[in-house]
């Protein structure tokens, strides 16, 4: 099933409400290319989490159509689980699983989704820990790594599907300043070797090194989107200069 | 151009030591203020004037002699010879006197059995046979055949309204906790569902059996179930009683899971998904491991219940170790004034399982939460 070019990601007149009145999502429309590296900014509240969470199902969209690698979301659970086979997550909070070691936070979905033999989901786990520069740790447990290490384990997690599509929803919003660089490093090597990416993050100095379009949004619109050059020196809205002008203003 | 100053960080050193030795213990603990301090004085009184008083009694007056006359001879103080006299009695119930080699049998394997299931060492899928075997083997032993099968061994029969003691308060809370334990599990993830006929469902189960005393529903299991049952169906007592029991603790249990449950942050299930992992995926591997964890002590508390409240099936006339007790003396003139050693005896036996428990908690909390240590 193709959608006739090659957009992997096409969000359709999207909307979507929180409960009865907060209309979080409205009217969406954006196509993301395949290889393409988006970031997503704006302020807070205005429904950029939301967005990269309907992707993967996390939240439902009530109107509009989105489909994700041919496929269309809908209350279909089989395609849900493929296109979560295809989709990694990165979270704010890490959300590694506490209880596993940082290994088995890796293999669980390899063996348990993915039905790879332990050894092999082992191996593939140890080749994302590398990658991530973390592979010292495979035995620990989560909570007995700093925050950027977690980070990093959490990315990794995600490669470990082998996905086609990255989201990373604020990955470095809950680190100390000094462990910021050390994900945004690992962002950046991914970034530089061709899986789509669509980053909500304040990082500008990240968008303007790998990112192929920033997307701004407001009060859950898409409010301009530009080539980071373009958008950085030469706003086009009043909502975007205002909100450059705080984030980029001290 | 300024040289760098090379930082260097002090050696960590180990934490003063404030409490060294027992005298500087008590007075911190005992006479660190006037409050602590009067109080410790109170509380000194009442044991000395009480504690030698008890060892008196329990002791140093008392006899183990088996003649009633003896014991009520004046100066005499505890008479162990009551529960030397009624222990079997006491432990086994009404079971045949001659035939009370079975139950204590049965019984044995059965806590060999619950032994090892509590070690580590053990845990994997052969506990399942192993228990199927333990099962078969305590019923046989007690019954004389697997319920009608398996008649070969040459047992004679015994009926389940003659079991009693302490096999039985043994077998009524494992079997109660082993059923009770994995329905509270299924309970608590129902309440917890997004489809609301099962949501409700189990809501209305727990709130049902909540609302009614444990008397009740043994009395409904007992005298009220088979009114309700077509003629000539009749179900064993005994398992009328294990039922209910079971699906009034699952209630109570499904509550404290529901807890656990509640603990966990979102972000849990949420990361759980995006890495394509099912429901039912999800709740084994991620949720219910942690949500466990954290409600131990809680869990242990119902289990330690349902060990204690088995001895309210006196109510519907099965003799577990409370009733037996009841059994031994009520119905003697002659030891009757000599219930309160019987008594002690029962208590010792509660206690020694109930603790066991308790301490065998605070070592799986420990096994559980390594992950949480730095």
């Amino acid at each position: 099933m193709s959608t006739g070019t090659d957009n992997i990601i096409v969000f359709d007149k999207v909307n979507k409400w929180y409960g009865n009145s907060f209309h979080v999502l409205r009217d969406i429309d954006l196509q993301v290319r395949r290889g393409e590296r988006i970031v997503i900014c704006g302020p807070s509240g205005s429904g950029k989490s939301t967005l990269i969470r309907c992707i993967n199902r996390l939240e439902e969209h009530q109107e509009g159509r989105l489909i994700v690698d041919g496929t269309e979301l809908t209350d279909d659970v089989k395609a849900i689980d493929r296109i979560r086979k295809d989709v990694g997550m990165v979270f704010q909070q890490f959300n590694l699983f506490p209880h596993l070691t940082v290994l088995e936070n890796l293999t669980l979905s390899p063996m348990y989704v993915g039905k790879i033999p332990k050894k092999e989901a082992e191996e593939r786990a140890m080749t994302q820990l590398k990658r991530v520069r973390i592979a010292e740790q495979a035995e620990k447990y989560p909570l007995q790594l700093s925050g950027g290490q977690q980070q990093r384990v959490a990315i990794a997690r995600a490669l470990c599907l082998t996905p086609k599509i990255m989201l990373f929803d604020e990955p470095t919003s809950a680190l100390d300043p000094e462990m910021i660089k050390e994900v945004l490093d690992v962002m950046v090597e991914l970034a530089n070797q061709g899986i789509t990416m669509i980053c909500v993050t304040h990082e500008m100095g990240f968008a303007k090194a790998v990112a192929d379009r920033v997307i701004f949004m407001d009060q859950g619109q898409i409010v301009e989107q530009n080539t980071p050059h373009e958008f950085f020196n030469n706003p086009k809205t009043d909502r975007s200069k205002d909100f450059l002008s705080k984030i980029l203003g001290h | 151009m300024a040289e760098t100053i090379i930082f260097q960080s002090k050696p960590a050193r180990p934490a003063p030591n404030r409490t060294e030795g027992l005298l500087p213990w008590i007075k911190l603990n005992l006479f660190g203020t006037w409050q602590s301090a009067l109080s410790t004085v109170i509380i000194g009184a009442l044991l000395v004037l009480y504690v030698p008083q008890f060892l008196n009694w329990a002791i140093f007056t008392s006899t183990t002699s088996t003649n009633a006359d003896a014991c009520r001879a004046a100066g005499v103080g505890a008479c162990w010879g009551a529960v030397v006299e009624k222990y079997r009695l006491i432990i086994f119930g009404r079971y045949p006197f001659d035939e009370q080699w079975r139950p204590l049998v049965a019984t044995l394997i059965m806590l060999t059995m619950l032994v090892v299931s509590c070690i580590r060492y053990f845990w994997s899928k052969w506990l399942v046979l192993g228990w199927t075997v333990t099962l078969a083997a305590y019923f046989i032993l007690m019954y004389g055949s697997l319920f009608g099968y398996l008649d070969v061994f040459g047992l004679s029969k015994v009926t389940t309204d003659r079991w009693g003691g302490l096999p039985l308060t043994i077998m009524l809370s494992t079997l109660s906790i082993m059923l009770a334990f994995p329905l509270a599990v299924v309970v608590a993830l129902g309440r917890r569902s997004h489809l609301p006929a099962i949501r409700s469902l189990c809501t209305v189960y727990v709130e049902l059996i909540r609302g009614v005393p444990l008397i009740s529903v043994l009395f409904m299991a007992s005298f009220m179930f088979p009114l309700f049952m077509p003629q000539g169906v009749t179900i064993d007592t005994l398992l009328r009683v294990l039922v209910g029991i079971t699906l009034f603790a699952a209630a109570y249990m499904a509550e404290v899971v529901r807890g656990g449950l509640q603990s966990l942050p979102k972000g849990q299930t949420e990361a759980a998904a995006s890495i394509g992992l099912s429901y039912w995926q999800t709740q084994r591997k991620i949720i219910l491991p942690q949500a466990l964890a954290t409600v131990i002590p809680g869990i242990m508390n119902n289990f330690i219940s349902i060990f204690k409240d088995t001895s309210l099936v006196t109510i519907v006339s099965l003799y577990e170790l409370t009733g037996s007790h009841g059994l031994a003396f009520n119905s003697d003139a002659d030891w009757r004034p000599f219930k309160l050693e019987g008594y002690l005896f029962i208590v010792a036996i509660y206690f020694v399982f109930c603790f066991a428990m308790s301490r065998y908690s605070l070592w799986i909390e420990a096994q559980v939460n390594k992950s949480k240590l730095r």
